[in-house]
């Protein structure tokens, strides 16, 4: 009874940094949770993929050039060329066409087109990966087929759709670069009589490259991670490509076609594909945040 | 008085408990149900066939998994599973388990309707797929080189079509190109005028051609008088013969209403032995 009312008495003083502790902690509960997912998702790729590159031995596993799991040849060596292949193409589209928009934009583009173009990229970044593959099969596909010859399904397909998927990042990334510069910069250039392509040419984008490394970066996160546009038009072949108009596998497509019947070994070496992939992410994650801290301390 | 009440209310209440845990405890025996376990190409039929089975009986628990055709046959094996699904022949000491035929499946090789080549010898088909042959031109049809569509790795489709035509020392050719679905294989040759694949009979329509092999055509009757030979057989595999709610899920599927929707997924019936 004694002790009921000193705690009454206590509370007006203690109840205001009781609250500031207990949303401190609840916050720090949901800020852990997804660090723990995170932990949990490592682990668990970690643990059911490496045990499978351990027994087959990382060289063979990495380099090997053939892939029949079911007949006990586990190499991935066509998926990652595929992976870069499809990637280095996705960002030859994606690069000039995004930092073109973002230019235009910024700098040339009447404040009411603009305000019409921003939500109409936004809505780009707002469609289905499956609709994009669709699209791509209907459309890129027999197209390319038709001018090139060849199955149509080709690391050129995925490169055209990756690209485009990849525009919303890069556009809005580098405009945002873009416009952070001082305005001084691009009013001393214009004073000193250069032309406004040469201010944009010779120094805004030298000044800004840091923030367009970030946008090209993140572009390339986002194309080496995406699967599901991928599978519909590359073809899925598992052999090294020769040329742009091949069919090609990268690391995404050959788990996300292959998960659904897999088991045992097969299963395991569809994780160490993983391992491989949130190995990759890792890197250009942290090439990212290299970038970003660059661009901070300029 | 009030005692009198008391216990005769303790009596119904312990009564009702009793009852409850009856209920409960029959339950717990329905649900333990049959586990039907095996290949992932006789899955998507049997949960099917499951659900409608369970939708007249309700007391019934049928319970499908996949894990393809082998671990079906070991599940039922050690009595992890009453029945196991193969989408294959039994083999070797397997042929000691009761095999229950429930359907069966063609597999036709297909291309583009505008392709002029109609019949291949089965030497043919296996050379195209495994990359030998290359250009249409070598079989008869307009020189061009030879789109191969297959399906991915470890599906029994794929499993089938390596055993019945690329047997044990070819193997399909790794630049072909991989979908992960029939539909998606049909999709992918009836867009391509030199593509050729190879899908479920039953999924043969009017956007794909299925091709003839040494000279038959890949129709229901051929399969069903045994002169199509691209055939597999789904199976149900027990470790003795069935009884209980086996027996009665077994006989629904064998009856005129499951064989029925069974040909209404494209499958054909069972072999009658």
């Amino acid at each position: 009874m004694i002790r009921l009312v000193e705690r009454e008495k206590a509370r007006p003083a203690a109840r205001p940094r009781l609250n500031e502790s207990s949303v401190e902690v609840v916050l720090l509960l949901v800020a852990l949770t997804s660090t723990t997912v995170l932990a949990l998702i490592a682990i668990f790729i970690f643990a059911e993929g490496l045990p499978i590159i351990g027994k087959i031995g990382v060289r063979e596993f990495l380099f090997g050039l053939h892939w029949a799991p079911t007949a006990g040849s586990f190499g991935i060596w066509p998926m990652i060329v595929g992976s870069v292949a499809v990637t280095a193409g996705a960002l030859a589209v994606g690069v000039p066409l995004g930092l073109a928009v973002a230019i235009f934009l910024t700098e040339f583009a009447p404040a009411s087109a603009a305000a019409a173009m921003r939500p109409c990229i936004q809505l780009l970044a707002g469609i289905p990966s499956v609709v994009y593959g669709f699209w791509g099969l209907i459309v890129i596909v027999p197209a390319i087929r038709n001018t090139f010859g060849g199955p149509g399904l080709s690391i050129l397909a995925g490169s055209i759709i990756l690209g485009i998927m990849i525009l919303p990042t890069i556009i809005s990334i580098s405009e945002d670069a873009l416009r952070a510069l001082p305005p001084a910069f691009k009013e001393g250039s214009l004073a000193l009589g250069a032309t406004h392509w040469q201010t944009i040419w010779r120094l805004l984008l030298p000044a800004a490259r840091s923030g367009i490394l970030t946008a090209i970066i993140l572009g390339l996160g986002r194309a080496v991670g995406e699967t599901m546009a991928v599978i519909m038009v590359l073809g899925n072949a598992v052999e090294v490509p020769t040329s742009l108009l091949a069919p090609a596998r990268t690391l995404t497509t050959s788990i996300g076609i292959e998960m659904g019947y897999a088991s045992g070994e097969h299963r395991q070496a569809l994780f160490a594909t993983g391992v491989v992939l949130f190995v990759i992410i890792m890197l250009v994650n942290m090439a990212a945040n290299l970038a970003i801290g660059r661009r901070d301390s300029l | 008085m009030g005692d009198m009440q008391g216990a005769l209310a303790h009596g119904r209440l312990l009564s009702l408990l009793l009852a409850f845990a009856l209920l409960v405890a029959g339950c717990g025996r329905q649900s333990g149900g049959v586990t039907v376990a095996g290949s992932t190409s006789v899955q998507p039929f049997a949960e099917m066939l499951a659900e409608e089975y369970m939708a007249t009986h309700p007391e019934q628990a049928i319970n499908v998994q996949g894990g393809g055709s082998s671990a079906g046959i070991e599940a039922v094996r050690s009595g992890a599973a009453q029945i196991g699904m193969s989408s294959r022949e039994l083999k070797g000491d397997e042929r000691s388990l009761v095999r229950v035929e429930i359907a069966r499946d063609a597999i036709a090789v297909v291309v583009h309707p505008s392709n002029p080549v109609r019949d291949l010898s089965l030497e043919q088909v296996r050379a195209i797929f495994s990359g030998q042959i290359t250009d249409w031109a070598a079989v008869g049809g307009a020189s061009h080189p030879i789109v191969v569509v297959t399906r991915e790795e470890g599906s029994g489709t794929r499993g089938a079509f390596q055993e019945m035509v690329m047997g044990k020392d070819s193997n399909i050719d790794a630049g072909a190109l991989v979908q992960d679905s029939n539909g998606a294989v049909r999709q992918v040759v009836s867009s391509d005028p030199n593509a050729i694949g190879y899908i479920s009979l039953g999924l043969v329509n009017g956007q794909v051609k299925a091709i003839s092999i040494d000279g038959i055509e890949a129709t229901a009757e051929n399969v069903l008088s045994g002169r199509y030979k691209l055939v597999r057989p789904f199976l149900f595999v027990l470790s003795a013969q069935p009884e209980g709610q086996a027996k009665a899920f077994i006989d629904y599927v064998l009856s005129a209403e499951g064989q029925r929707l069974l040909a209404q997924e494209g499958l054909l019936p069972a072999a009658t032995r």
